[in-house]
Order: structure tokens, then sequence, then C-alpha cells
């Protein structure tokens, strides 16, 4: 135990490849895909049709599409609390300037992304300038659009929903744009799943091959020692918010345009599996590590997992319970394995 | 670059209002129904277990207010699903004193000493939506709403006369007690087979796509009964998608769900009437402090189960737009 035996330095070690594997953050996460797949693939024949990959695909692309900002959020060391609120707020402000201000449908969607977009500067500001943890600023963002969203709602529509968005002129281009779906193998498959693996790619890609990626895992790391040598933590955060904010716009919108109207209570409650799906794919919670394409892998395990139970029959009482107890699995897996590569490598 | 933001801050609200046409604004904001002012001028307060963006429980509260303006009254309106928290509000409006008191008992023993307090100090209490079976015991005037293992038997019924063997019961909120009493009574009377499904209420994208699937991997399935209008939405283009023949039928009703009706898509929506809820408890309860008058003498006044059919969709589905059906 001494520390008199000559060492190589850890940062130049060779590392071996299957060391290398198993220090990857999504490992554990594409592990569990394949076993969830595996498990429910065996019992059910609509689950490994064509028809069924289209319904688990599609649900876990919703979730996936949030998951990807929220992965690179957490890698810079923040939460965001009001994701799933967002996604209610950006389509009910489509639809409520369209449909009951006359607001052009093209203009009322880049307003909504305006709005968006503030709000997500609004909560990258606060959490920079305060210093407060973004679990508490976003807390009161959360909140806060609930009441908005509930309030603005009422007060126009005097019912909780916005709908018959169908109904103007333009909608047909944005529904092909956002909506459509693609037939493979006789099933139709929601475009948002292409929308998915795209972003899934882009935010991959920016978070490793970028300068700003290089940011946000160094914010994420340690906010000081990066300040230091010069890395804007500020603005990353800002930009990882307002990343987040633009995502809740894309989805929230295709999500409105797709079923023609939008609940005000719609999206509470699911910020928690975006960072569920984050943390199975391998985010860690105090940032600075982690992965996109975990954080897709886990939205997908998901997805898998809530389509399957149904398939297979299961009483759906339960689908919480094993959910949960999956996600403790996987962060245990998650644990596991880098403790035991990163000992190895010492 | 201060001329470049001048420039900006004038045109853009200048095409912003330029792409405004009335072609978009396909929805119309929607305009209260006046009524004569009856001038009674009596304080009531209401106070339900309903969720703050609940579709039904804001066709109570319209009915509520409509009632207020109609009868002259002063009406507050609190909410909260968590039974505590309502009886708190309950003890607090009991303190404000007003000339009566309706009260919604999704969860009966947990408001009972609340409700006795009010009683106590002379305040008339009218019972609503839930708690039918408690309501003499507490000694409320009367109640009104729907039983909801009657309204499930009336699905069943009519589900078993369209020919129905294996229905699927969606249920959109976990514990919920009267969403469990609708499926059990449509059990009750359908003779076949119901399957309960459970699905997020928030998050009906995925609710859609798991009664799809529960379509495709159970192919006897031949009914689909939804426990809100929300779902019942939703639900449509689930069986649609699946390509399956499912019947569909559905608890509460908004416009959406009354244009399906119309367009046969939905075969029929059981209506308990929310607003009729709301509006008849404040107007029962001002007739009883003018006039001492008891509707249905104590006895439950029902609200439901009324069926909307294709038949009489296209006159509720005008209003149901508006909030009040």
């Amino acid at each position: 135990m001494t520390a008199a035996t000559a060492r190589v330095d850890e940062r130049v070690a060779h590392v071996g490849a299957l060391r290398r594997l198993l220090l990857r953050p999504e490992l554990g996460a594409l592990v569990g895909v394949l076993v969830i797949f595996t498990f429910f693939a065996a019992q059910s024949d609509v689950f490994r049709s064509w028809a069924g990959a289209a319904n688990w695909l599609d649900v876990s692309s919703a979730l996936g599409l949030m998951a990807v900002p929220v992965a690179l959020l957490m890698i810079g060391g923040h939460f965001d609390l009001s994701a799933g609120v967002q996604t209610a707020t950006a389509g009910l402000a489509t639809g409520i300037m369209t449909t009951y201000w006359g607001l052009q449908l093209y203009a009322s969607w880049v307003v909504s992304l305006a709005l968006m977009l503030t709000i997500g500067f609004i909560n990258g500001f606060l959490v920079t300038r305060t210093g407060l943890p973004s679990f508490i600023i976003t807390l009161g963002m959360f909140l806060g659009l609930q009441g908005l969203n509930l309030g603005v709602t009422k007060q126009v529509t005097n019912q909780v929903q916005v709908s018959n968005i169908d109904l103007v002129p333009g909608y047909h281009a944005l529904n092909n744009i956002l909506a459509s779906t693609v037939t493979i193998g006789g099933a139709k498959f929601p475009i948002a799943i292409i929308w998915w693996i795209g972003f899934t790619a882009l935010g991959s890609w920016v978070l490793l091959k970028t300068r700003f990626g290089n940011w946000i895992f160094a914010t994420g790391g340690d906010p000081n020692a990066s300040k230091n040598v010069g890395v804007r933590t500020g603005r990353t955060t800002i930009g990882l918010f307002m990343m987040v904010s633009f995502m809740a716009w894309f989805v929230g919108n295709t999500q409105f345009i797709r079923f023609t109207s939008i609940q005000a209570q719609s999206g509470i409650g699911q910020e928690l599996y975006y960072i569920a799906a984050a943390v199975i794919g391998g985010c860690l919670l105090t940032g600075g590590f982690g992965s996109v394409i975990g954080a897709s892998l886990g939205a997908l395990i998901f997805g898998m997992t809530e389509v399957g139970i149904v398939n297979v029959g299961w009483n759906s009482d339960w689908f919480k319970l094993f959910v949960g107890v999956m996600l403790l699995l996987a962060v245990l897996a998650n644990q596991f394995t880098r403790r035991l590569a990163e000992q190895s490598r010492r | 670059m201060r001329r470049t933001w001048l420039v900006a801050a004038t045109v853009v609200p200048m095409l912003v209002v330029s792409a405004c046409s009335s072609r978009n604004a396909v929805n119309k904001p929607h305009n209260n129904a006046g009524g004569g002012k009856g001038g009674y001028g009596y304080k009531i307060a209401v106070v339900t277990h309903g969720s703050a963006g609940d579709a039904f429980w804001t066709i109570v509260q319209n009915g509520v207010k409509q009632a207020g303006k109609d009868m002259g009254d002063t009406v507050s309106y609190e909410s909260d699903g968590d039974p505590t928290k309502q009886a708190a509000l309950i003890d607090a409006a009991t303190n404000a004193k007003p000339d009566g008191l309706v009260v919604s008992m999704a969860n009966p023993p947990a408001l009972k000493a609340a409700i006795e307090r009010a009683e106590k100090a002379g305040i008339p209490v009218i019972t609503m939506n839930s708690g039918e079976a408690e309501s003499k015991a507490y000694g409320a005037l009367s109640h009104i709403g729907q039983d909801e293992v009657v309204a499930g038997r009336a699905v069943g019924t009519q589900l078993k006369a369209d020919g129905v063997h294996h229905a699927i019961c969606v249920i959109q909120e976990a514990g919920n007690v009267g969403l469990e009493q609708r499926c059990g009574g449509v059990k009750d009377t359908l003779g076949g087979t119901v399957t309960n499904i459970q699905v997020d209420n928030n998050n009906l994208p995925a609710a859609q796509t798991l009664i799809k699937t529960k379509l495709q991997s159970d192919t006897s399935v031949d009914a689909v009964v939804t426990l809100g209008a929300q779902v019942a939405q939703v639900a449509e283009g689930a069986i649609s998608q699946a390509n399956s023949k499912a019947e569909l039928a559905t608890f509460d009703l908004n416009g959406d769900v009354a244009k399906a009706i119309e367009q046969g898509k939905i075969a029929f929506a059981v209506d308990q009437q929310p607003y009729l809820q709301g509006y008849l408890a404040v107007v029962m309860l001002t007739l009883y402090k003018s006039n001492l008058n008891v509707l249905g003498g104590g006895q439950p006044v029902l609200t439901g189960p009324t069926l909307i059919t294709k038949e009489n969709a296209a006159a509720v589905a005008q209003l149901a737009a508006g909030g009040t059906r």
C-alpha cells in the first residue's frame, strides 16, 4: 500500500480494449436494451414484429428526444425539473396563439420557440447568477409553468385543452414534417423516431467532437477549475438549459400537431423519466460524466418495458414497480462495472 | 447596432400582426351566457377533490360560477385532490361563515370531522359527485351525482347489446376508487371478459401506443372502454392504427368526443353532466336558504348516467366545446 513502488502515471497508462469498453458510459444501457429485448421478444410474437417495434420505438422516441438535451445538461452538472412541463407550455402557446388569437401557424410556431428559449435562458441565467442549485431554480420554474399553463389556458378557452389545430391552414405541411409515418414491413413508424436518431447523433457529436462539448464535460466535472482555465462555464450552462427548452418546444409541438389537441396538465411528471433515462444511460448525477447515446438507449429500455408488459399481457398495475427495480439495477450495474474498470486501471 | 434593434423592434411586431387572420382562429373564445341576476346574495362555498387541470372539474366549476351569477350568490370554488388538504379547505370555508357548503367526497372518512364541524356551525351541506353512500350519515341535506357502479353497468349493458365479448377498460389515474368502480360496473353486466389496463393521464401519446399494443397483442378484444374524454380521443387513434374493429365507448364528454360520436368513431359516451352537478348544488342551497326546499326530499339526485349517442351528439358537441357539457 506504500507509494514507494514506481508506477506508470495513470494518464499515460496503456488501457486494454476490454477495459476501455467497460469504461464506456453507455455499456450498461446497451446490455439492458439487449436483455429487455430478448426477454420480451421471446414471450411475445407481436413484440418482435414490425408493428410491435413501431410501438415501442414510438414510446421511446418521445422520451428519447428529451433525454438527449437532459443528458447533456446532466453532464454539465445540472437538472431541469421543468423539462416535462415545458413541452406543454410550447404546445399550448402555439395552439392558443393560432386557434384563438388567429396568428398564422408558422408565425406562432416561431413565437413559441422564442418563448421557450427565453424560459431556458431564465433557468440558466438564474442558476449561473445566483449559484443556487438548479434543482431549486427549476423546481420553481416547474411549479410556475404548471400554474401558467393552467391559468392561461382556462382564461382563454374556458376548458383545459386546446384543440382543432388540424383545421388551420398550413397544418398538413407541418404534420408531414413532424408527425407523418414511414411504412416499413407493413407497419407505420412515426417520423419522430428518425428525428430522435438524428438528434441523438447530433447531440453525441456536439458532446464528443466540439469545443462546446469539452466545455460541457469541464463545467460538470469541476466548474471552478474550468473557469480558471478559461472555460465560459456561465455561457455553457445557459446554453444547455436553452437546449432543453428547444427540445421541449420541438417535442411539445410535435405531440400537439400529431394529436391535434393538447391538455394543460400534460407533461407533468415526465421530467423524472427523462432524468431516469439519462441515468440508466450512464450519466452521473454529479455531472462530468455520461453519454447522449446512453441516454437514448435508456429511453429505449423504458419504451420497450412499457409496451412489452402490455404485449405479454401482464397486469399493468405493476408497471411502475418493474421500472423502479430496473432503474435501481441499471444504476447499480453501471456503478459496479465503472468501479471495477477504474480500480483495475490503477 | 442600435438602429438594427430599432428596425427589428418595429418590423417584427408588424410582421406578427400581419400574420394574424381569422382563418387561423378556428376556436372562438367562449362567451359566458348571460343570466338573470337572482339577487339572493347568499355566500356559497364549494370544496371539491378535483385536481386543478382536470377537464371534468373545470366543467363543474363553470356550472358553479354560472349558478352563482344566475342566483346572484357569491360563490367560491376551492379544490385539492389530497383528502387532508381538502378537509383543511372545508375548515377554512367554515370559518368564513358561508350560507351553504358543497363538498365532493372522494374519501368520505377523511372529511367526516370537517363536514360535521360545518354542520355544527349551522351551515347546510350538500355533497356532490362522490360519497353518495355516506352523505346521509354525515348529515348532508342531499347528494347530487352519478353512482359510478350504476354508470358502469349501463355501459356494460349497452356493450352486451352490441355483441361485445371482451372489453378492455383503460384506467388513467392509478388508485382512483371511482374509476375502478366504473370498470367493475362494466364487468357486472357485460357477462364477458373485462381486462383493465393502466395508462398515464399526463402522457397521452404513450397511452395511445399502449392501447394499440394491447389491441395488437390480443385480437379477441372487441371493445375499448375509456374513463375520461381525453383518453377516448387517443383510444380512437389507437383502434384505427391497430386496424382493430373494436367498439369504443367512454365515460365523460368533451367537444372532440361529441364530434367523434357524431362521425361514428365513438359508439357512445356516458355523461354524468358535471355542469349540472355544480349548478344544481348552488341552486339547491339557495332554495333551501330562501324557502327550505330540498330537491328529491333528501334522496340522492342523480345527474347520470345519460347516454350520448349518434342521435344527440351534434347538439351537445357545440356546448361541450364551450366548456359546459
